[in-house]
């Protein structure tokens, strides 16, 4: 895939990436008090926000670029579950959940020959 | 006692600076900075030269935000649908700049300022400055956030500009796990920050609703899971809670 090069794509990132995401930010910050914490709407907003997330880390665990093309779906799948019981055994500690997880992909991945 | 020693004053400013950046060697700034290792191995695999990526990393700054901008540009997508898609993604970001900005403010604190310290919030260092900033006097806290934010991005922009020619020649088994990082990182930071109920049902849902709509329409695949997914989560879960009110 050849990206283009020079100054459109330092503008395309500017304009899809940095506007897109600062002007919540801004508009985050001028709401600031106001923004009524147990509305409806913006309740919405958030799950919304919360599904379209999930979604990109399903297409990540599902559909991964390099190595992890190659590798087969049950052994993602499983090192997530896996990481998933250690997290909630672990009282909720990110940390114990994510290094489990990843602990298993790679245990899995060695054990297949990558 | 409260009388304000400018020399004083301008030297524990510093102090606080300092004390926000130590924050670089906190757990959740470390997670995130293997998950930008990761990110960089997936900029590398789309072919995107490090001087945007490392532009990328200090201008968007949310993780979510640039992969999704990454595969955005992957999949050739039109300057708007990008636009779209990460502006949806990141719409997250205002209600948690609105919820941070009064723990961050003083009367006397200029908007301006709060505006450019916005730029620092993602969701390590919203997660990192929501729990530390209460043990922080409140005059200092503005400059407590400014040490960790700026010390966060410039680290991770240094480190993607470092670690962009190694990812290529890590070991398979070394770049299929920072690749994993990111998405397992995202499930346990959003599930550990989660202060509604509406969110949990929105995480399970969007997880479902993803691949589902990649495989009906996979052009819009993103924008439809979080749009008809998030709806669902939020009918169901206001459903739930008026049963629960009116059996109460």
């Amino acid at each position: 895939m050849n990206w283009m090069d020079g100054w459109w794509a330092y503008a395309f990132i500017a304009i899809a990436g940095w506007l897109a995401t600062d002007i919540w930010r801004w508009l985050g910050v001028l709401a600031g008090n106001r923004l009524r914490d147990d509305s409806e709407a913006l309740n919405w907003v958030r799950a919304v926000a919360t599904a379209l997330v999930a979604a990109v880390i399903a297409k990540l665990i599902l559909y991964p670029t390099g190595v992890l093309a190659q590798s087969p779906l049950w052994l993602r799948l499983g090192a997530v579950a896996v990481g998933a019981i250690a997290f909630f055994l672990a009282r909720q500690k990110p940390a114990v959940g994510i290094a489990t997880a990843v602990a298993a992909l790679a245990v899995g991945l060695w054990w297949l020959g990558f | 006692m409260n009388s304000v020693d400018p020399i004083e004053d301008e030297r524990s400013s510093l102090v606080w600076f300092l004390a926000g950046a130590r924050g670089i060697f906190s757990l959740p700034a470390i997670i995130l900075m293997l998950s930008f290792v990761g990110f960089c191995s997936l900029t590398v695999q789309a072919g995107i030269p490090p001087g945007q990526v490392v532009f990328m990393t200090g201008i968007v700054w949310a993780l979510p935000a640039k992969v999704i901008l990454v595969s955005s540009i992957l999949s050739d997508a039109s300057l708007a649908t990008a636009f779209l898609a990460v502006t949806l993604s990141s719409v997250r970001l205002m209600p948690m700049v609105a919820a941070l900005v009064p723990e961050l403010r003083t009367p006397k604190t200029p908007t301006w300022l709060l505006l450019v310290l916005s730029h620092f919030i993602a969701i390590t260092a919203w997660v990192f400055a929501m729990e530390r900033v209460q043990d922080v006097p409140r005059q200092h806290r503005t400059t407590f956030f400014a040490g960790f934010g700026i010390t966060l991005v410039a680290a991770n922009m240094a480190l993607v500009g470092i670690v962009y020619r190694l990812v290529a020649d890590f070991p398979p088994v070394v770049a299929g796990c920072l690749f994993f990082l990111t998405p397992v990182y995202f499930l346990a930071s959003i599930w550990n920050s989660a202060r509604h109920p509406v969110v949990y049902a929105a995480l399970a849902i969007g997880l479902v609703a993803g691949p589902l709509c990649y495989w009906i329409a996979p052009e819009f695949d993103i924008l439809l899971a979080g749009l008809g997914g998030g709806t669902i989560a939020w009918a169901g879960e206001r459903l739930w809670r008026s049963k629960r009110e009116k059996s109460a």
